[in-house]
C-alpha cells in the first residue's frame, strides 16, 4: 500500500492529463511523463457496462502505484447517472487526491458531492477534509453559476471548462480564434479569481494539429488560466514551456522585489525602475512570478 | 582469464596472440601489416566478365570444401543472394565445412540454419545473428564458435588478415559487364554498398551478383571493376521493401517520444551542440524519433548539423532537405526514401565503407569525429555495459552493428531504452553478454529517469546547469527490480557457442550454450 501525503489545495497544476481508469497499461506509470496532475477517468472514456471494472482498476492503481509528486484526481460520473455515489466511495477509499465533478451546474451539486465525500471519508477512516474537489463546467447554466460554484466549498481547488459539451449546448464548432467560447472562458476565469481558486482550460483534441494546439496554449496563458487539460503526454512539454516565466520576466521580477526591499526601508512607496513606475501591486505580481518560476524549476536565484 | 569488463574468457581461446579486452583504446598506436588478397591478373583483354550462372562463377573462382565465403546485408530481411549462393554451394556443388562471413544475418537467411544443422556450414562470422540461425547456434549445432564482430571490427579483421575471404558474393542493384557495381540504378535498389567495400578489396575472388546489367561504365560505383572477377545476372537480388522492418518506423508512442525528447534536451545541454556538430542514431523507436526534436533545437539556436553518420532513414534525409544537415555519410539505407535520396544527391549524401565508418585499426575512422550517438539496448547494467546481442533467455538474437564503434568514438554516447520490457528489467545488475563496454557509454535515458556515467563529471555539470533532472543508474536498476522483480541467473553449459570480439579484436565476452530448461 502506498500512503499518499495530504493533498495541497493550491499547487502547480499547469497540466492535467486525462487517462482511462480502465486501462492498467496506461495508468500503471502515468507519472513518468512529468505531468502535474493525472485525471483518471471513470466517466466518458469508460463504457456504460464497464463502470464497475474501471472502479476496480482505479482502486488497485491508487493503492499499489507510487505516483510520487504527481497529483491524482479522478473524474467521476455525473450527478444524473446511477454511478457517481459508488465512484465517490472508490475515490476516497483508494485515497485519490481529488474528485472532478463532471457536468457541475450549481453550488448545490458541489455540496452534494461534498456530503458523500465526507461520508466516505468517515466510512473508510480517511482524514476528514482530505479529499479535494474541482468542478467541470460543461453547460451554459454551469458557466452562469460559476460564481456560486467556485465559492461552494473549502475543498474546491479549481474549475475547468469542458469544451466539447459546452460547444454542443451552444450550437457552435471549435473555432481557431476561440471566439465561440471566449465569454465562457472569461466568466469562469473571473469567478475563479474572485473566489481565489484555480482555473483550467479544456482539452485540445486534434493531436496532429501542432500549430493549433500551440496557439490555444498561448491563448490560455495570455488569458490567465493556471493550466490546461490534456489528452496525450505529447502535449505536456509545450504547456510547461509556455506557462513557465521567461528569463526576462524572472529578471524583471527579481529587480522589482529587490528594489522594493531597498526603497521600503527608506520609507518610499512608489518609485521608478528603468523609467517605469513601480508600486505595491507590481511587487505582488513580481513575487508571484518568482514563486511560479521556483515551482516550474526554472528559478536559480536566491530570493 | 578475466577481462576489463569482468568477464571470464577461457584460456583455450587465447591462442595465436589473441588477448582479452583491456579497456578502450588499448590497441592505439599498434603497428601491423595489412593483409593482401591473392589476385589473378586479367591482362589479356576480355570483353565481358558476365558468366551464365552462380555455379559457373563459383567454379571459376575455385570454390572448395573448407573455404570462407562472404556477403553483405544491405537488403536486410529482403536479401535473396546469401541463400541463393549457399544453396548452390551446398546442394548443387555438394561442398562442406564452409565458413560464412557476412556483415549480418537475419530471418532472410533462415535456410543457413539447415546447413548448420547438417554440418555443411561449420563457421559463422557476423555482426548479427537473428532468427533460426541464432537458435541453432545457441543450441550448439555450429561446429566452431560463431565470431561476432561490430561493423568496425569486421573490416579491421579483414584488413589485419584475421578474416581471410576466399570468395565474396556482392549483391549489387546495378552492374556493368566488367563489374562496376552500385546499390542504385537498378530495379531493386538498396542504396549504399558500404558494407561490401572491404570484401571487394580484400577477398581473393569477387563475384558481383546483379539483376540489372547496365552499359559500361556503371559509374560512380562503390565496387570497382578492377577488383571483380566475374558478374552473374539473376532474376532478383532482393526485395527493397523488406529492408525497412517495423523497427525503422518513427514512433508515435508517447513513451518513446518522451525519451527521444530527453535525448535531444541532453544533447542541446552539452558544449558539443554547436554549428557543424555530428550525429548518429540507430533505428530503434526512440532513437529514430530524436531527429524530430533535434530539429527544434537546431532552429532555436540557428545551427546546422555538419554531418550525420551511419545508417540513414527518410527522416534524416528530410532534415538535410530542410537545410539542417550538410553531409550524410551513409553505410546503410533503411528505407526507400533514403535509397532514393542517396541516388539523387551525390554531392552531399555520400556512400562510405564500413572501414571509413568505424574500423579502429585504420588511421582514423569517422566515428572518431562523432559528437553524439543515440543508441538502443536490450540490457544495460550498473557498470553501463550494454548488451544488444543475447536475449533474456541467453539465445543469440541481436547485433552489435555499429554500437560499440560509435560508443567508443563519440564524445557523448546516449543509450535510450525503456526501463522494463514486459516482465524483463532492461536496467539490471549484470548484462547477459557485454557487447559495448561501459567505459564507452556516457548517458542512459529511460522512461523512468536519466543517469549519467559517473566517469563523465563534465556531462553531469552540463545537465545540472540545464536543469535536467537525473539520478544514478543504481536507482534506476532498483526501480526496475521493484517493478518486475530480480531475474534468476541464467544457467549455462561449459561449451562456448559464440565469441564476442571487441572492436579492437580482443575478446570482450563469450556466449555459452544455454542449459535446456527442465520443468
Amino acid at each position: 500500500m502506498i500512503p499518499r501525503p495530504r493533498p495541497e489545495r493550491f499547487r502547480l497544476r499547469r497540466t492535467m492529463m486525462f487517462m482511462n481508469a480502465q486501462r492498467p497499461g496506461l495508468i500503471k506509470d502515468a507519472y513518468i511523463y512529468g505531468v502535474d496532475s493525472i485525471m483518471l477517468d471513470l466517466e466518458d472514456a469508460v463504457a456504460e457496462n464497464q463502470k464497475d471494472a474501471a472502479r476496480f482498476s482505479l482502486y488497485h492503481a491508487l493503492k499499489h502505484i507510487d505516483y510520487g509528486d504527481t497529483e491524482v484526481i479522478v473524474r467521476i460520473n455525473g450527478l444524473d447517472t446511477p454511478h457517481w455515489q459508488e465512484d465517490v466511495r472508490v475515490c476516497v477509499a483508494g485515497g485519490a487526491d481529488g474528485v472532478r465533478i463532471a457536468k457541475c451546474e450549481s453550488a448545490d451539486d458541489v455540496r452534494r458531492i461534498e456530503e458523500h465525500v465526507l461520508a466516505a471519508e468517515k466510512e473508510f477512516g480517511v482524514e476528514e477534509g482530505r479529499t479535494l474537489l474541482m468542478a467541470a463546467l460543461e453547460s451554459p447554466k454551469g458557466i452562469l453559476n460559476a460564481r456560486e460554484i467556485c465559492q461552494a466549498s473549502e475543498r474546491m481547488l479549481g474549475v475547468a471548462i469542458s469544451g466539447g459539451d459546452f460547444r454542443k449546448s451552444m450550437h457552435v464548432r471549435t473555432e481557431r480564434s476561440g471566439i465561440e467560447i471566449n465569454t465562457a472562458r472569461s466568466l469562469m476565469l473571473l469567478a475563479a479569481r474572485e473566489a481565489g481558486i484555480q482555473c483550467f482550460d479544456t482539452v485540445f483534441t486534434s493531436l496532429d494539429d501542432e500549430e493549433g494546439f500551440r496557439a490555444e496554449v498561448e491563448l490560455d496563458h495570455a488569458m490567465g488560466f493556471d493550466g490546461k487539460s490534456l489528452i496525450n503526454p505529447r502535449q505536456i512539454a509545450y504547456v510547461h514551456k509556455t506557462f513557465a516565466p521567461t528569463e526576462k520576466e524572472i529578471a524583471t521580477a527579481e529587480l522589482y522585489v529587490r528594489s522594493y526591499e531597498e526603497q521600503s526601508k527608506r520609507g518610499v512607496g512608489v518609485y521608478t525602475v528603468n523609467g517605469k513606475m513601480v508600486d505595491i501591486p507590481f511587487i505582488e505580481d513580481a513575487q508571484r512570478v518568482i514563486a511560479l518560476a521556483k515551482a516550474c524549476g526554472v528559478y536559480h536565484g536566491d530570493l | 582469464m578475466k577481462n576489463a569488463v569482468g568477464r571470464e574468457i577461457p584460456d583455450k581461446l587465447l591462442t595465436g596472440g589473441k588477448e582479452v579486452y583491456q579497456g578502450k583504446f588499448h590497441m592505439d598506436g599498434k603497428a601491423y601489416h595489412k593483409a593482401g588478397p591473392v589476385v589473378r591478373r586479367a591482362e589479356k583483354p576480355q570483353e565481358s566478365k558476365v558468366l551464365g550462372s552462380i555455379r559457373e562463377a563459383c567454379e571459376k573462382c575455385g570454390a572448395h570444401d573448407g573455404m570462407t565465403v562472404s556477403f553483405h546485408h544491405a537488403f536486410r530481411n529482403g536479401d535473396y543472394v546469401t541463400s541463393m549462393v549457399m544453396k548452390v554451394l551446398v546442394e548443387e556443388m555438394g561442398l562442406k565445412d564452409l565458413t560464412v562471413a557476412t556483415t549480418s544475418l537475419g530471418s532472410a537467411q533462415d535456410l543457413l540454419a539447415d546447413y548448420i544443422e547438417e554440418g555443411k556450414i561449420i563457421g559463422v562470422q557476423s555482426s548479427g545473428v537473428r532468427g533460426r540461425i541464432g537458435e541453432v547456434i545457441s543450441a550448439g549445432k555450429l561446429k566452431t564458435p560463431a565470431i561476432i564482430r561490430s561493423h568496425g571490427g569486421r573490416p579491421r579483421a579483414i584488413e589485419t588478415g584475421e578474416l581471410s575471404i576466399d570468395i565474396t558474393f556482392i549483391a549489387a542493384s546495378s552492374a556493368d559487364d566488367y563489374g562496376n557495381a552500385s546499390g542504385t540504378g537498378g530495379k531493386n535498389n538498396c542504396g549504399t554498398l558500404g558494407y561490401a567495400v572491404a570484401d571487394s578489396r580484400y577477398a581473393n575472388h569477387v563475384v558481383v551478383v546483379t539483376d540489372t546489367l547496365v552499359p559500361f561504365p556503371n559509374m560512380p560505383a562503390a565496387i570497382s571493376s578492377i577488383d571483380v572477377d566475374c558478374v552473374v545476372v539473376v532474376d532478383a537480388i532482393g526485395d527493397p521493401k523488406k529492408i525497412g522492418t517495423k523497427e525503422a518506423r518513427v514512433t508515435e508512442d508517447p513513451r518513446n517520444l518522451m525519451m527521444a525528447e530527453n535525448c535531444a534536451r541532453i544533447m542541446a545541454a552539452t558544449p558539443y551542440f554547436k554549428d557543424g556538430f555530428s550525429f548518429q542514431t540507430g533505428v530503434g523507436g526512440p532513437s529514430l524519433a530524436v531527429n524530430r526534436y533535434l530539429e527544434d533545437y537546431m532552429r532555436e539556436r540557428g545551427i546546422v548539423m555538419g554531418f550525420a553518420l551511419g545508417g540513414m532513414g527518410g527522416n534524416i534525409c528530410d532534415l538535410m532537405d530542410k537545410g539542417l544537415v550538410r553531409k550524410l555519410l551513409d553505410t546503410q539505407d533503411f528505407d526507400t526514401k533514403a535509397i532514393e535520396h542517396l541516388a539523387a544527391h551525390p554531392d552531399k549524401h555520400l556512400e562510405i565503407s564500413t572501414s571509413e565508418y568505424a574500423n579502429p585499426a585504420n588511421k582514423g575512422a569517422y566515428v572518431n569525429k562523432l559528437d553524439f550517438v543515440v543508441l538502443a539496448a536490450l540490457e544495460i547494467d550498473t557498470d553501463f555495459n550494454v548488451n544488444v546481442l543475447t536475449g533474456s533467455d541467453g539465445v543469440l538474437r541481436g547485433a552489435p552493428g555499429g554500437h560499440p564503434d560509435t560508443a567508443a568514438g563519440s564524445k557523448c554516447c546516449i543509450i535510450v531504452t525503456p526501463l522494463v520490457r514486459g516482465r524483463m528489467a532492461t536496467v539490471c545488475k549484470k548484462v547477459v553478454t557485454v557487447t559495448t563496454p561501459g567505459d564507452c557509454v556516457d548517458v542512459l535515458v529511460t522512461d523512468y529517469g536519466i543517469a549519467v556515467n559517473p566517469a563523465r563529471g563534465d556531462l553531469i555539470e552540463c545537465l545540472d546547469a540545464a536543469g535536467i533532472v537525473h539520478t544514478t543508474i543504481e536507482a534506476l536498476q532498483e526501480k526496475a527490480y521493484s517493478l518486475v522483480g530480480e531475474p534468476d541467473e541464467l544457467e549455462w553449459e561449459d561449451s562456448v557457442i559464440a565469441i564476442l570480439e571487441a572492436r579492437d579484436g580482443t575478446i570482450l565476452d563469450v556466449v555459452r550454450k544455454i542449459k535446456p530448461v527442465e520443468l
